[in-house]
């Protein structure tokens, strides 16, 4: 932590990690007498204190409904949370702030896609394309589709470096039949970020539209959709420093304007009758019921959080901290890890000869340290790679090179555990 | 950060680790009368359990395989050492008994006619500290006990 601190005197893009890490309260806690060493970050991140502030401060202050009271509290309350939408669309540069829907979490971005998109727009004979590499939240909504609609899910497979096979990707795509493709943009268990501009110009080559799945890689990374030239482009709060509870998905207004609503009540109507309803406009027409107002408060105090740090010292910190992982744990007899992509992100997923995951992670926890261990929910991944789960080590902002030099000395202990 | 793993023999003894590396019963049965899956999904452990009755109704011979961590390889071991030769309502008695033990560290049972094989079963009582991890050591125990029910499928879930 010194060292970083130190470097980041002459470099203001580097991060000050210390002081970062007086931001995270929960970063002062001891497991077990021992300080806290947090490696879990892609399952959900800490949170910094002005998220935490800014959501005890609403409700001490300023809560009500939003957009259906008249009173004060109802109006300050919907200028905060429509305030998180301004957000979000600066943050991934949207057109427009009505092109943002909040979700409960990405999984329910995908949801709403899948039943929207895929049983609005989207016909029978026409084909979702996904990849070998997605979170089972980016499977299973396709799945049901298929099964209900007779839409085909094609599979990019993935080669052994962990990235895409963008020849078998081309193949895949030619016939035409793919209307949507839907990938993630970086994996949460090889940390590969995908090529994404090259997907968007082959998709639409092919006259099909495209989803990213951003859970993982808009903590790490500047997302600009409309440079990408994607449709569409999901993610989830609680990975980005913010509350659980709130997602996006962010459309193409004219796609989104197409498409019909997914689950129906209050809010997202224009008038009632029991003859027929009318839908308001987007972005409400795919938000019905309460929505997560504090959630969305406390999204945007962790997006004004990140964005005053910059995302090119977060990048660089990124990389950074990866490339000291690999070469300290790379180096490790008996551990192997999971995929060498050249562009890759913030988690590293290891196998440990002779030690299971489970056993891993719980001799790790008994250090403070906290990671993963299981499928990591991508349970065709890991049969990819012959394996039934992995330990995955995930950093964020608050992550130290100190941290991962102490998991990397942790860990050639367990291997002598295990001998 | 001297020897903190030192505390950690308390759930990972000599005996945990001995029958993880090498497990004795960890074979596919032949010839067998009951068998079933026992699925943890939670953190994705697997076994196949395989039982063979002897004329009088008790375990003549059980085997299993298994996927998953030390605890749950272990487990499933001991679990074969200790049934093999019991009726099945030994067996049930058993599991009631070292399922407390696993959830509560307590062993109200070990004085009583299964005293023998709860002792053997004692080194998993560990794992009641760590509330994430009963279910890697009962796991075999719930696939066993579908099989002498006639199930197919069990979870320790
Ligand atoms: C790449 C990716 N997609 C989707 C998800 C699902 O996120 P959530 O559970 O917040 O919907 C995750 C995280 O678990 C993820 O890493």
């Amino acid at each position: 932590m010194n060292v970083e601190a130190k470097i980041s005197l002459g470099r203001p893009a580097v991060l000050d990690v210390a002081r970062i890490r007086e931001d995270f309260p929960i970063l002062r806690q001891k497991i077990r007498g021992k300080p806290l060493v947090f490696l879990d970050s892609a399952a959900s991140a800490q949170k910094p204190r002005a998220v935490i502030e800014a959501m005890r401060e609403a409700m001490e202050t300023q809560y009500a409904n939003v957009h259906r009271g008249l009173h004060w509290m109802s109006e300050r309350t919907t200028d905060a949370y429509e305030a998180a939408r301004e957000a979000v669309a600066a943050l991934i540069n949207a057109n427009d702030a009505h092109e943002v829907v909040f979700t409960r979490n990405i999984t329910e971005s995908l949801n709403l896609m899948a039943h929207s998109y895929g049983r609005g727009i989207l016909k029978p004979g026409q084909a979702v394309l996904i990849s070998g590499m997605e979170h089972h939240s980016n499977i299973v909504p396709w799945q049901l589709l298929r099964d209900e609609r007779g839409i085909e899910l094609r599979v990019v497979p993935v080669t052994d470096s962990g990235e895409l096979d963008m020849d078998a990707f081309e193949t895949l795509i030619a016939d035409g039949k793919v209307g949507l493709v839907s990938m993630t943009h970086m994996s949460n268990v090889l940390g590969t970020y995908t090529p994404v501009e090259r997907i968007v110009r082959m998709a639409h080559a092919h006259g099909a539209k495209v989803l990213f799945d951003g859970a993982q890689a808009v903590v790490h990374r500047r997302v600009d959709v409309q440079a990408l030239g994607c449709d569409f482009y999901a993610f989830t709060g609680h990975k980005l420093y913010g509350p659980t509870g709130i997602g996006v998905l962010w459309g193409r207004r004219e796609l989104l304007d197409a498409m019909p609503p997914f689950l129906g009540g209050g809010e997202m109507i224009s008038s009632v009758a029991f003859e027929r309803s009318t839908w308001a406009d987007v972005p409400h027409k795919f938000e019905a019921g309460t929505p997560p107002i504090l959630e969305g408060i406390g999204l945007k105090a962790a997006i004004d959080y990140v964005q005053q740090i910059g995302y090119d010292a977060i990048a660089a910190h990124e990389t950074a901290l990866v490339d000291h992982a690999l070469a300290r744990l790379g180096t490790i007899e008996g551990v192997h890890i999971l995929g060498r992509a050249q562009d890759r992100g913030g988690v590293v997923s290891f196998a440990l000869d002779r030690a299971h995951a489970h056993d891993v992670a719980t001799l790790l926890d008994r250090q403070g340290i906290a990671v993963r261990a299981g499928n990591h929910c991508a349970e065709p991944l890991m049969h990819r790679f012959g394996l039934d789960s992995t330990t995955r080590a995930s950093f964020a902002i608050y992550t130290s090179h100190d941290e991962i030099d102490f998991l990397a000395d942790s860990l050639a202990r367990v291997r002598e555990f295990f001998k | 950060m001297s020897d903190s793993f030192d505390d950690l023999r308390d759930l990972y003894q000599e005996v945990i680790l001995d029958h993880g590396r090498r497990p004795r019963h960890a074979r596919r049965l032949e010839s067998f009368d009951a068998t079933a899956k026992g699925d943890n999904p939670m953190c994705g452990d697997r076994i196949e359990v395989w039982v063979k009755l002897g004329t009088d109704g008790t375990i003549a011979d059980t085997g299993f395989q298994a996927r998953g961590c030390a605890i749950s390889v272990a487990s499933a071991d001991l679990m074969a050492e200790t049934v093999i030769g019991r009726s099945k309502a030994d067996t049930h008695a058993l599991f009631e008994a070292f399922r407390e033990m696993a959830r509560t560290g307590q062993c109200p049972h070990c004085d009583g006619a299964l005293a023998d094989p709860l002792e053997r079963l004692e080194p998993l009582a560990g794992v009641h500290e760590y509330p994430s991890r009963v279910k890697c050591a009962t796991l075999a125990w719930h696939a066993l006990i579908a099989a002498l029910e006639g199930g197919k499928e069990a979870s320790s879930e």
